[in-house]
């Protein structure tokens, strides 16, 4: 059996129900626990991090945090993770420099993998280590509080909704650092959040949890594309697609980005050719047509194959569920436009993109 | 009305013991309002009725249960004796024990307060960053709440200073072992030397003063109200 991995059973009675996960998740890349307030989500991460006692079993990467087979608890002092809290709660008392220090100086040397210059770098708070914390901003406590958690080099970071207090240009501006944090430290990540915009950011998996049961688990692609998950009746319903630089071109100033199922045309990014980009696509934006000869303004036209139908949040709508080259896309059209084009199940069609948004 | 050696006796053991008592009373009453601040347990309403009970009990009523208690008959004397510490009223130690029960609501109150105002958060904080409870007390804990263990160490010391029936009940009115100022001034008044005891009582009278203007300047630098 592999050691690899976070494997979380959990059973906590709550106020309104009764907390109920068993999940194998990844044990690195950011793994999101995804649903409305209220779902548990957020009591799930409380287990973990053994600030809420339910029964069951918690094992990080082959270390035990918590089985009640063996008896075996850990206090949340015992267990390397680090913990950002929705609201910064930086030590009132402390100086940025102190509340930096007080995880870091009980971690012995030799364990200390994320270096002070590194974190205090990446989230940009150098010019804020002498001052109190009254005088900070909310986005400066919380980059604080994030690098707090950081510095303590957890075998497994736990955020919840961390980006929940920020306005939207300082959320944009972590975002980036919290990619970084994905790609260069290797730490499994458990990210609560309810946004799907930053789930589909940030996230390779995501665990769908509602009134405190996992509904789904899996990567986050493959969850978002499906039509029976109340995801896909969000206004917001989106696919991603991860796809290559494959060419630019400079006469129309446009960019190609390549994938199995053909290649997508984006304004010209500056990346080089063979970097990775992940695309999101809203269903909004895709409509469908029976052939591609039809003249149109719209660039991004690919081949695909209808391979299911959904509800939409209106009674008007309809997703259809796509297949292209083996990415599934998603387009929400009327349920007329279904009707007179006699769109079914296994039908070649052409999905016309309107619009996509590069994510990373 | 110059102060007399004998009031100046009974100033300088008011004194020792408000200030011995204040200490204990810190050391005694953290544990107790740690505990009035976050337990679950059923027994919290009668534990904390009973720490508050001498805020409304008439000092007499308090010294005179504690003199009986602590009386040849009572089980607190019998205690005393058994362990050879002899019996405790009319003496210092007897005014310090029945001082901290006297004084102990106005300790654990702004500390308790203090402890449920700051809430579990900073805990929480402190154990995801590795620190264990025992730490997590004197690096969080009591740096968050000093300004409740501020207004707890001034109301402490002021109400043992003032406190008259519980002496009288059980320290008698022994010259350098239990004659405090407010018993001195009542000597005075039962004497007719109404200059001396104005000496005395001015000075309690200012000290009081003086005590609840820093109450209220703490309580006003941290939002705390005037301590309860």
């Amino acid at each position: 059996m592999s050691e690899a991995g976070i494997q979380l059973q959990c059973r906590l009675p709550l106020a309104d129900f009764t907390l109920e996960a068993d999940l194998n998740l990844p044990g690195r890349g950011v793994t999101a626990l995804f649903g409305a307030s209220g779902s548990g989500k957020t009591s799930l991460l409380r287990c973990v991090a053994g600030l809420a006692r339910p029964a069951g079993r918690v094992k990080i990467n082959g270390e035990c945090w918590q089985d009640d087979a063996q008896r075996v608890f850990l206090p949340t002092h015992k267990r390397a993770l680090g913990y950002v809290f929705q609201e910064a709660s930086l030590f009132a008392h402390l100086s940025v420099r102190a509340n930096l220090e007080f995880g870091r100086k009980r971690i012995a040397a030799a364990e200390r993998k994320v270096g002070w210059e590194a974190a205090v770098e990446l989230l940009g708070i150098g010019h804020l280590l002498d001052r109190g914390t009254a005088a900070l901003s909310g986005g400066e406590r919380q980059r604080v509080a994030i690098a707090r958690a950081l510095l303590t080099s957890p075998q497994l970071l736990l955020m919840d909704e961390p980006l929940a207090a920020l306005d939207s240009r300082r959320k944009q501006e972590i975002l980036p650092y919290l990619e970084r944090l994905h790609d260069e430290l290797a730490t499994p990540i458990l990210y609560v959040s309810h946004s799907p915009d930053e789930v589909a950011r940030l996230a390779d998996h995501m665990v769908l949890l509602e009134q405190g049961r996992v509904v789904a688990s899996g990567p986050t692609a493959e969850l978002l594309a499906r039509l029976d998950l109340p995801l896909a009746l969000d206004e917001d319903a989106a696919v991603l697609v991860d796809t290559q630089v494959v060419g630019h071109d400079e006469d129309y100033q446009l960019t190609r980005l390549g994938f199995p199922g053909g290649v997508i045309k984006v304004t010209r990014k500056a990346l080089d050719v063979g970097k990775r980009a992940r695309l999101k696509i809203q269903a909004r934006d895709v409509s469908i047509a029976l052939t591609g000869e039809n003249p149109s303004s719209i660039v991004n036209r690919l081949p695909a194959r209808i391979v299911g139908f959904g509800d939409a949040a209106h009674p008007a709508q309809c997703l259809v569920r796509l297949d292209a080259g083996g990415t599934p896309l998603l387009a929400r059209i009327t349920r007329l436009s279904k009707d007179q084009l006699g769109l079914r199940e296994g039908l070649p069609v052409v999905a016309q993109i309107k619009s996509v948004a590069l994510l990373a | 009305m110059e102060l007399t050696p004998e009031d100046w006796s009974a100033v300088r053991l008011t004194l020792e013991l408000s200030t011995l008592v204040t200490v204990l009373l810190l050391i005694i009453g953290t544990p107790i309002a740690w505990w009035l601040a976050r337990t679950r347990s059923r027994l919290r309403g009668v534990i904390g009725a009973v720490v508050s009970l001498p805020i409304v009990l008439p000092p007499t009523v308090l010294g005179f249960y504690l003199l009986v208690l602590m009386g040849p008959q009572g089980a607190v004397g019998r205690f005393t004796e058994a362990l050879g510490l002899g019996r405790l009223p009319f003496t210092f130690t007897g005014l310090v024990v029945a001082s901290i029960i006297y004084s102990l609501p106005f300790v654990v109150q702004p500390i308790q307060n203090a402890f449920m105002a700051m809430g579990d958060r900073p805990l929480e904080v402190a154990a995801t960053l590795r620190a264990s409870p025992l730490v997590t007390f004197f690096t969080v804990t009591l740096p968050l709440a000093r300004p409740g263990f501020i207004t707890a160490a001034i109301l402490g010391f002021a109400h043992t200073v003032g406190e008259f029936g519980v002496v009288l009940m059980i320290g008698g009115n022994i010259p350098d072992k239990t004659r405090v100022i407010s018993m001195q001034i009542y000597n005075h008044v039962e004497a007719m030397e109404y200059g001396q005891a104005h000496g005395l009582a001015a000075g309690l009278l200012a000290f009081s003063f003086i005590v609840l203007l820093g109450l209220y300047a703490v309580g006003g630098r941290n939002g705390l109200g005037g301590g309860r």
